[in-house]
C-alpha cells in the first residue's frame, strides 16, 4: 500500500462540506463535519444521515455456482439466497477466526460483495483464489454512499419510488436522476437506510440531492462508529479478528441452519464445537455506570477482582447518553445484570453486562 | 494579572502566586465534543509536567499538563456535571483548577498569547 492516503469519488464534496479529513484505512475520509459527532449521530437516528462508505471494496462475482462456492469460505447459505436478496457473512480462516465480514447480495446475473477497505487486499485474492470458475472484478469506478435514519426511505424514495418498496436486506437496480445505480437497503447504523453503488462521475451529484432533502445532513465516520456501537455491530479490527470466532462472537445468528448441522466451511471443526459446547469466551454488551467512557483495552475484572477479559469497542453514545462499551468475558461470566469492575486509568470503575444492542434497531422488515 | 500558554495547550491566568489553570479554545477545538472530565483534587501537589487530569471527548481521550509546579487549590466542579462547558467557554467558565505556584519563574518558560497563536498557527 502506497504511504499517500486514496481519496474517494466523494472528496471534493467533504472539502466543499467542511469536513475534517483523516487517514482510514489508507483513505483520507470525514470523521466529521463542522456539526460535530454527537449531532450528526442523533440526526441520523432522528432523520437521516449521508455518509461516504466508498472506501469498502465492492466487488462482482460473476461465473457457476457461485452460492455453493461461497459457502466453501463462509459459514452462510448462498445457494439459496434468492435473487434481490442480500446476507451478512463473513471469511473464516481454518482456526475458526473471522478473517473479515461482508455484505453478500444475489444480483440475478451476478453476486455483489462489499468488503471492509481495510481488507480489500485480503479478500479479493482470497476469493480469486478459492472461487474455482469464478470471475471476480473488483470495482473501482463506483462510489458507494449509505443514507441512514428513519427519513432515509423518504431521501431517496423521492428521487427513486422503488427504493421504497424495498425491504431491509432486500438489493435492487434502480435509477436516480437518469443514473443506474444499485440501491440495497441496509446499513450498519441500527437505522433503517440504504447503502448506494454510483458511477463515479455522478456520485457528487446524487449526494447533493440527498442532501438537499430538508432532513438530510452529511455524517461522518465518527458517528458511524458511535451509530454502530450503539446498535451493538461488531467493527472488525476491534471486535473481531482473526482469533475471535463467530460463536465467541455472538454472531451465531448469521450463521444458517444448514452450516451448523453440515459444515463443510473453513474452521468448522471449532465453529461446531464451540455452538455445541459454548465457547472460552464471549462478546457481550457493558454499561459503565459513571460518566467515564471505557475504550479499547480496558480490563473488566469480576466483582469479586479477577480479571474475567477485555473492552474491544467503547465510547459515549450520544442516543443513550452515556458511556456504551462492548468486550469479551470469559466463560461463567456475561449474564446480563452481572455487575463488573472495568479498570480505567488505574482505578476500577462500576459497570453492569446489558444485552446489547444498546438502542433498539429499526429496520424496515 | 496575566495570562500564560504551554505547548500543551493550558492556559493560566496569574495573580500573585494563584493562577487559574484551563485549556484553551484551540484545544478544545482538536478534542471535538467533550463528554468526561476527570479532575485531581483540591491540596493535591504536581510538578511541572505531570499529568493533572483527563479530558474525553466523543473521540479519544487526552491529559491535562501541568504546564508549572504547584498545589490544587480549587477544582472547578461544575465540570463534572456538565463537561461540555469546555467547548463553550474554556477560557472563562469552564476553568479547570486554581492552584498555587511553588516557583513562579517557572513562568518566564511559557509563551505570551503572540507565541501561542504563533504556534498554532
Amino acid at each position: 500500500m502506497s504511504d499517500t492516503p486514496k481519496r474517494t469519488p466523494l472528496y471534493d464534496l467533504h472539502v466543499e462540506l467542511g469536513g475534517k479529513m483523516v487517514d482510514f484505512a489508507g483513505w483520507e475520509m470525514p470523521v466529521q463535519y463542522p456539526a460535530g459527532i454527537m449531532t450528526e449521530h442523533r440526526h441520523c437516528r432522528e432523520k437521516a444521515a449521508l455518509f461516504d462508505v466508498s472506501h469498502m471494496g465492492q466487488v462482482i462475482l460473476r461465473g457457476e455456482d457461485i452460492g455453493a462456492k461461497l459457502e466453501k469460505l463462509c459459514p452462510q447459505v448462498f445457494t439459496t439466497l434468492p435473487v434481490g436478496k442480500a446476507r451478512y457473512a463473513f471469511f473464516t480462516n481454518e482456526a475458526g477466526g473471522i478473517m473479515d465480514d461482508l455484505i453478500v447480495s444475489n444480483a440475478g446475473d451476478y453476486f455483489f460483495v462489499v468488503v471492509n477497505a481495510a481488507l480489500r487486499h485480503q479478500d479479493i485474492p482470497h476469493m480469486a483464489a478459492h472461487l474455482d470458475g469464478v470471475e471476480v472484478t473488483e470495482i473501482f469506478d463506483r462510489a458507494l454512499v449509505a443514507v441512514q435514519g428513519p427519513s432515509a426511505e423518504d431521501v431517496v424514495g423521492s428521487l427513486c419510488p422503488a427504493a421504497r418498496d424495498l425491504k431491509f436486506m432486500e438489493t435492487t437496480l434502480g435509477e436516480i436522476d437518469g443514473v443506474e445505480c444499485r440501491i440495497s437497503r441496509l446499513g450498519y447504523t441500527g437505522e433503517d437506510g440504504y447503502e448506494i453503488s454510483i458511477p463515479e462521475t455522478e456520485a457528487i451529484r446524487l449526494s447533493k440531492l440527498f442532501l438537499a432533502h430538508p432532513d438530510c445532513e452529511p455524517a461522518g465516520l465518527g458517528a458511524r462508529d458511535s451509530l454502530r456501537l450503539e446498535a451493538g455491530l461488531c467493527l472488525y479490527g476491534n471486535d473481531i479478528d482473526q482469533s475471535t470466532s463467530p460463536v465467541e462472537a455472538s454472531l451465531l445468528w448469521a450463521i444458517q441452519k444448514r452450516r451448523r448441522e453440515e459444515g463443510g466451511f473453513p474452521g468448522a471443526d471449532r465453529i461446531l464445537k464451540e455452538i455445541a459446547e459454548g465457547a472460552p469466551r464471549k462478546l457481550v454488551g457493558i454499561q459503565p455506570e459513571g460518566r467515564a467512557p471505557a475504550r479499547q483495552h480496558v480490563e473488566i475484572q469480576s466483582f469479586e477482582g479477577n480479571t474475567i477479559g477485555e473492552i474491544t469497542s467503547g465510547g459515549f453514545g450520544p442516543t443513550v447518553g452515556g458511556p456504551v462499551a462492548m468486550g469479551y468475558v470469559s466463560a461463567g461470566h456475561g449474564t446480563p445484570g452481572e455487575k463488573v469492575n472495568l479498570i480505567i486509568r488505574g482505578k476500577a470503575q462500576p459497570a453492569e453486562i446489558v444485552a446489547l444492542p444498546f438502542v433498539p434497531q429499526n429496520y424496515k422488515r | 494579572m496575566s495570562t500564560y500558554y504551554a505547548e500543551e495547550h493550558e492556559w493560566i491566568t496569574v495573580e500573585g502566586d494563584i493562577a487559574i489553570l484551563g485549556i484553551t479554545k484551540h484545544a478544545a477545538e482538536q478534542l471535538g465534543e467533550v463528554v468526561f472530565i476527570e479532575q485531581k483534587e483540591e491540596g493535591d501537589e504536581f510538578a511541572q509536567g505531570d499529568e493533572i487530569g483527563v479530558i474525553e471527548s466523543v473521540k479519544a481521550a487526552s491529559e491535562i499538563y501541568a504546564p508549572v509546579d504547584g498545589e490544587i487549590v480549587e477544582v472547578n466542579e461544575t465540570l463534572a456535571d456538565n463537561p461540555g462547558a469546555l467547548n463553550e467557554s474554556p477560557e472563562g467558565d469552564a476553568w479547570i483548577y486554581k492552584i498555587k505556584l511553588s516557583d513562579p519563574s517557572q513562568l518566564d518558560g511559557l509563551m505570551d498569547l503572540a507565541a501561542y497563536k504563533n504556534l498554532i498557527g
